[in-house]
């Protein structure tokens, strides 16, 4: 397969040539779906399925239109490579990505402009961005509870960033004996997804503890749906029954502030 | 189309470069257009070629998943009028010289519940219905496109046509057959097996009814299959050695018709030709993978298989149920339709389905293109058996109607 010089490449940003293409590299190894982030990938149908109807039937938008989510902002928190940031940019949000990691911000601005998307990118975190008075209609908050030191606090951080009537979704790893064995055993020592130490068990957050947090946070959780892994079919899917190991939840701010 | 699919095809965001106008290249484009997704159609051939109607008697067995895609796409009902329902098939072990066998594998008529078992329907009518429906769906087509280069970037995909134009799209798909140059270009390798077998078809009009009845007599030489066609006329397809096929081919009209009827036999009454004779070498040719960088693979082009039971566009069509569903999907989701990861599900999704009826069909031609003695008695005993177990009769059945698997959308 050829790869032509310059289609579709970037035009702006490249001012040191080395550093472009370690970034290359970089964004290429984001959306290899066989390479280092293939769980992500794995995951990625039906994380979008639910963030996709969640948002349509929150606000009332047809997924069958192009654009759907034109004039919603959109704020993805840990957006890594922007993999769910591309496709809400594609879908017609207006999108801010945020990533406290710096070196994944300008990976993910240079695939974001070889796929002709224009995504908000910054090195900044929800904290700050709550204390910049920021305000979104939709914040995704994907498998980053289970790691903050203070999940209660966090969720505030993120319910002030929703403007009334805005949609928070939030996925995590329940805490069982079962997640313990798929979401650490299975997952970082026998498939080798994710490097040893990415996750600890003791984070981990049961469906009703979350509802309890997002309640105390300010939130009126509408939703929970399971994200469920066959080992048969190799494939995700959603469960309304099933939220044993891997699990999302949509909430509400309240329409009118109080 | 709805509103919705018409508004979106106009932005032509995302647009699939699909190079082959044959069969499964038109059939894919009015898939994508119903999922909202546009299209430009690149055939190599002039217009007036391609518009020309077919040779009669050249025929295909659709699998009753193919008929419930093209009347999904909205084409069955151009066609439906001229086509003929295979209400029965029987399969036989035939002895050279000894006509068929006496051991019959029957699939009776009514056994399926969703209808007949597949639809004989003939190239003159199938290929202009497609490009009709072209029309309608607001699909550009481009005749006498010839593709001479194509490059891919982590944006988009562009093909260079004769003369200089360029043309992009957000993914390119390769229609274009066993020889693809799509595939080629693409630096995708192919593996095969010529059998050294050709198969002879032309269209017989006999003076008694078919009845839908389907047969397939397995010879020593290759299998001769006897397909129904509307009115009293059959398409016949008869594999055979290469030098005896070539020698089937020059013959006079009359010395073909005797050396046909001893193995067509008698039932259908006094035969004769309806139509010149075609020939094609048989052989299985598969593109070792049916994705690569902003590239997918459908029909021939990923597939070569032997035409034995007429797998071969419907297989194609199986291609083009599943890729429309994933990008259907992809766009839906706000994927890019040509990036890596959602081709890959087009690649597991088709990959080892193939593979399977691949590696079927050529057993299965290795297992009854033989005059072994000790063959021949294991496969009567197997086709007895068969046809005694009335489950897995209907397994078979429902299988050869295309209707086992997991079947895209489009064809349930």
């Amino acid at each position: 397969m050829t790869h032509s010089e310059g289609h579709g490449a970037v035009t702006s940003t490249a001012t040191d040539p080395a550093e472009l293409a370690k970034f290359e590299a970089m964004a290429a190894e984001w959306w290899d779906p066989e390479g280092k982030f293939k769980p992500l990938h794995m995951l990625q149908p039906v994380r979008l399925d639910y963030v996709t109807t969640q948002i349509a039937a929150e606000f009332g938008r047809d997924l069958g239109t192009e654009r759907p989510f034109e004039g919603l902002r959109l704020l993805d928190i840990g957006c890594g490579g922007g993999l769910l940031c591309e496709p809400m940019a594609r879908l017609g949000a207006d999108v801010v990505g945020v990533d406290p990691a710096a070196r994944n911000i300008p990976v993910a601005q240079l695939h974001a402009e070889q796929s002709g998307l224009q995504i908000d990118y910054r090195v900044n975190t929800a904290e700050a961005l709550a204390e910049a008075g920021e305000l979104f209609d939709v914040v995704l908050n994907m498998e980053v509870v289970e790691h903050v030191p203070d999940p209660a606090s966090y969720l505030t951080a993120c319910r002030a960033l929703l403007k009334p009537g805005g949609l928070h979704i939030c996925s995590t790893l329940n805490r069982n004996p079962k997640s313990f064995m798929m979401g650490i055993v299975g997952a970082e020592h026998v498939m080798r997804w994710l490097p040893k130490g990415t996750h600890d068990w003791r984070k981990f957050i049961t469906p009703d503890e979350l509802y309890d947090l997002l309640r105390g946070a300010g939130m009126e959780p509408v939703d929970r749906t399971g994200m469920v892994f066959n080992p048969l079919s190799w494939q995700w899917r959603l469960s309304g029954r099933d939220l044993s190991v891997n699990y999302v939840t949509a909430a509400r701010a309240p329409a009118a502030e109080v | 189309m709805d509103n919705a699919a018409r508004r979106r095809d106009k932005s032509a965001m995302q647009h699939a470069l699909i190079i082959g106008g044959g069969l499964n290249g038109p059939a894919l484009a009015l898939a994508l257009a119903k999922a909202g997704i546009g299209a430009t159609l690149l055939d190599a051939l002039p217009a007036e070629t391609r518009s020309a109607p077919g040779f009669d008697g050249r025929a295909y067995a659709l699998a009753a998943a193919s008929v419930k895609l093209l009347k999904a796409l909205g084409v069955w009902e151009a066609v439906a009028a001229e086509a003929q329902p295979i209400e029965e098939i029987k399969v036989t072990d035939g002895v050279a010289g000894e006509g068929a066998g006496p051991f019959w594998l029957h699939f009776e008529r009514g056994a399926l519940e969703e209808g007949p078992m597949g639809q004989m329907v003939e190239d003159r009518h199938l290929r202009p219905a497609l490009l009709a429906a072209l029309e309608g769906a607001g699909v550009t087509q481009r005749a006498g496109a010839k593709v001479i280069a194509q490059e891919t970037g982590p944006g988009g995909a562009r093909v260079t046509l004769e003369g200089g134009e360029v043309l992009e799209g957000t993914l390119i798909v390769g229609a274009d057959g066993r020889r693809s140059g799509t595939a080629m270009r693409a630096g995708l390798k192919r593996r095969g097996t010529e059998y050294g077998q050709i198969a002879v078809t032309c269209a017989v009009a006999h003076e008694r009814p078919h009845e839908g009845v389907a047969h397939q007599f397995f010879m020593p030489g290759g299998p001769l299959a006897i397909l129904p066609l509307s009115g009293n006329r059959s398409s016949i397809v008869w594999s055979e050695r290469a030098a005896r096929a070539e020698a089937l081919m020059a013959m006079e009209e009359e010395a073909f018709l005797a050396a046909l009827r001893p193995a067509f036999g008698s039932h259908l009454g006094q035969i004769s030709l309806a139509s010149k004779r075609f020939s094609y070498p048989l052989g299985l040719s598969l593109a070792e993978r049916f994705v690569a960088a902003r590239l997918a693979l459908v029909g021939d082009a990923a597939h070569g298989l032997h035409p034995l039971a007429g797998q071969g566009l419907n297989a194609g069509f199986r291609d083009v149920a599943a890729l429309a569903e994933v990008l259907g999907a992809a766009v839906r989701r706000g994927e890019d339709i040509g990036s890596a990861p959602v081709l890959a599900r087009y690649q597991s999704w088709r990959g080892f389905d193939t593979a399977a009826l691949a590696m079927a069909t050529d057993g299965f031609n290795r297992l009854f293109s033989n005059d072994n003695p000790l063959l021949r008695a294991g496969r009567r005993l197997g086709l007895g058996a068969v046809s005694a177990l009335p489950g897995l009769r209907r397994g078979l059945m429902r299988e050869a109607a295309g209707l086992t698997g997991d079947l895209p959308p489009l064809m349930r």
